[in-house]
């Protein structure tokens, strides 16, 4: 079995994402886990292309312009009301970022992916789910993204994030996720 | 207890009696209207030959579920020789109070066909002449289809209404984890029996539907990048798409004649129905609003379309003209209403309904009124209909756990789970087969 570049990226990123959420649950300490990047900039997410040396399995930082780096230091999902499609207060920074990412880096393309929680039928949340995906479109259309950069799906309530059933696990499932699909480091 | 389960009998026998006033004819029925009946007990003796035991079972099975017959136990039986071509007993039945006396025989000719002969008698006309008594015949491998034809039969000449269980359903089988779900399409007879998988699960299948032949089905398929929707022939094997189209696309349902089929395309967030003619492959819009409308259901004469949108805010049923016009909600209850159908009989909607913490499945008249709600639960949604318009089948997921498909009939009295073993959503019950 051989490894293509994309899946040993992946499989890269991967280390990356376990040293952060590390990282994520010593929050609390007054200083942060400095990175061990060779550009000493471990929490900077927008550091300019070409400057990141190569990956290896000590690097904490999410190489810029990688979908690691979407993930972790821009946010790649927002979350909504029940049976509600506008962005909420909480959600507008994140797009904000998302918009600005995109816009620093050009190639990169997007689906938006709509997804509700279990409380609604299934026909009806494929068209919820659409609503929500088109949302986020829009704001990102609004901030400056090209309309050509974006498609959208809705995956209505057939692919929970949580498993659970309690309002916790329903409000995670009402969401839309920003997935890199081509482009990215 | 003999008295009063005449009585019983009488009271069911009134409202016969009232049908059949001009022949003036006694005669066991079973109203299937009725919400507090006791089940009609009906003695099924196991049928003498090949197969015979297996199919008296089959039509035991069929006859029971439909929660309007009571089998009862052999070991009471007092006659235990009966023969198809002799009239029985009557006076040993009526000692175990059965009311209704099917009795049969199999035979296999000489190029191996099984033939089916069966009786059924009224206990308690005491008549020499059988209600009912036919011969059908198939290949033996088809022994369960007989049992359902004759299980058909039964129900029509003791309800007056079209039996249902020579019927196929079409249905997604779930299995995996909630959040990694495998769902495949997947048919069964309507019994559970003879259950078999179309798909592989390499993308997940919703919402099939049968065309009004047995034959054709459309369902939707959800892959990472979008969805399509699909014709498949279940005798052919042949898939073909829909084609491609830009947005969402799902909510497939056939027109009665099997020309066209009804569905909901998105466009930039907004859900709109429309209405493909399968031989020109031309797309017809039919709503414009800017709500969600989806779940499209033709009435039985194909003249009417009931569907679901949410333009006056939460999700309601709506009807409409076969071309658009005429647009106007039928639902006004509290609570939000999704997955209408159209009853085969065109009398009645059914439609899923969600109310506080509960889903319900629930039916109405076709103008939308006398609601009356069958069930509640975590969860129910998506009724199809029995092709004699009496049973609906739904799905049913209670917290924390995956879908199962359930039964329960017009009255709301009979509630049953299905028999197909395992995890599975989104039926779609056959018209009879032929």
């Amino acid at each position: 079995m051989s490894l293509t570049v994309q899946q040993a990226l992946k499989l890269a990123a991967a280390g990356a994402v376990a040293l952060s959420i590390a990282a994520c649950a010593s929050q609390p300490k007054p200083t942060p886990l400095a990175s061990t990047g060779g550009t000493g900039q471990g929490e900077t997410p927008y550091t300019p292309p070409g400057t990141a040396g190569p990956v290896t399995e000590q690097q904490s930082a999410a190489i810029p312009g990688s979908a690691q780096d979407f993930v972790v230091n821009v946010g790649d999902r927002i979350y909504f009301d029940f049976d509600a499609f506008d962005i909420r207060a909480d959600a507008q920074p994140i797009l904000a970022k998302q918009a600005a990412w995109l816009s620093r880096y050009p190639a990169v393309q997007v689906r938006i992916e709509g997804n509700c929680d279990e409380r609604g039928t299934r026909e009806y949340n494929f068209a919820l789910g659409a609503r929500r995906a088109n949302s986020v479109r829009e704001f990102l259309i609004s901030h400056g993204v090209d309309a050509a950069r974006i498609t959208t799906v809705s995956y209505g309530k057939e692919r929970p994030l949580d498993p659970g059933d309690d309002e916790d696990a329903l409000a995670k499932n009402r969401n839309a996720h920003t997935d890199i699909t081509q482009g990215a480091r | 207890m003999p008295a009063l389960k005449r009585l019983a009998a009488a009271v069911v026998l009134i409202a016969a009696c009232a049908a059949l006033a001009p022949t003036a004819r006694a005669d066991i029925s079973v109203d299937v209207n009725q919400g507090v009946l006791q089940p009609m007990p009906i003695a099924i003796p196991a049928f003498g030959g090949p197969q015979g035991p297996e199919i008296a079972k089959v039509v035991e099975n069929d006859l029971v579920g439909s929660g309007l017959f009571r089998p009862m136990d052999a070991s009471l039986f007092l006659e235990r020789s009966l023969d198809v071509n002799t009239v029985p007993q009557f006076a040993l039945w009526k000692q175990i109070n059965a009311q209704a006396l099917l009795d049969g025989q199999t035979t296999t000719d000489a190029d191996g066909r099984l033939h089916v002969s069966f009786r059924l008698w009224d206990v308690y006309a005491a008549s020499p002449n059988a209600l009912l008594g036919f011969q059908y015949s198939s290949t033996p491998d088809n022994w369960r289809r007989l049992a359902h034809k004759i299980a058909d039969a039964v129900y029509e000449r003791l309800t007056g209404e079209k039996g249902y269980f020579d019927t196929r359903v079409v249905f997604v089988a779930e299995s995996g984890p909630k959040i990694k779900r495998i769902r495949r399409l997947a048919i069964m007879d309507q019994d559970g029996a003879n259950p078999s998988y179309i798909t592989d699960g390499a993308y997940q299948i919703f919402t099939p539907r049968f065309s009004a032949n047995d034959q054709e089905i459309t369902f939707m398929a959800l892959r990472d990048s979008g969805a399509s929707i699909y014709l498949f022939n279940i005798q052919t094997g042949r898939q073909e798409t829909l084609g491609q189209f830009k947005g969402m696309v799902f909510a497939p349902r056939f027109s009665p004649d099997g020309t066209k089929v009804a569905l909901s395309i998105e466009k930039d967030g907004n859900t709109d129905i429309y209405v493909m003619d399968l031989r020109s492959r031309q797309v017809r819009r039919l709503t414009t609003d800017p709500g969600i409308d989806t779940s499209p259901s033709f009435s039985p004469d194909g003249a009417q379309i009931v569907f679901n949108s949410d333009r006056s805010g939460g999700p309601q049923l709506y009807v409409m003209n076969a071309d658009g016009s005429g647009q106007h909600r039928i639902s006004f209850g509290e609570g939000r209403y999704t997955t209408p159908v159209w009853s085969p009989k065109g009398d009645m909607i059914a439609f899923t309904k969600q109310t506080g913490g509960s889903f319900h499945i629930g039916v109405m008249s076709a103008d939308g009124s006398n609601e009356r709600l069958l069930t509640t639960s975590y969860l129910d949604e998506g009724p199809t209909w029995a092709p004699n318009g009496r049973v609906l089948m739904f799905s049913r997921e209670s917290a924390g756990s995956g879908a199962r498909l359930w039964t329960v009939d017009v009255t709301g009295r009979v509630t049953r789970a299905a028999a197909f073993p395992g995890g599975a959503s989104d039926p779609a019950w056959s018209p009879l087969l032929p």
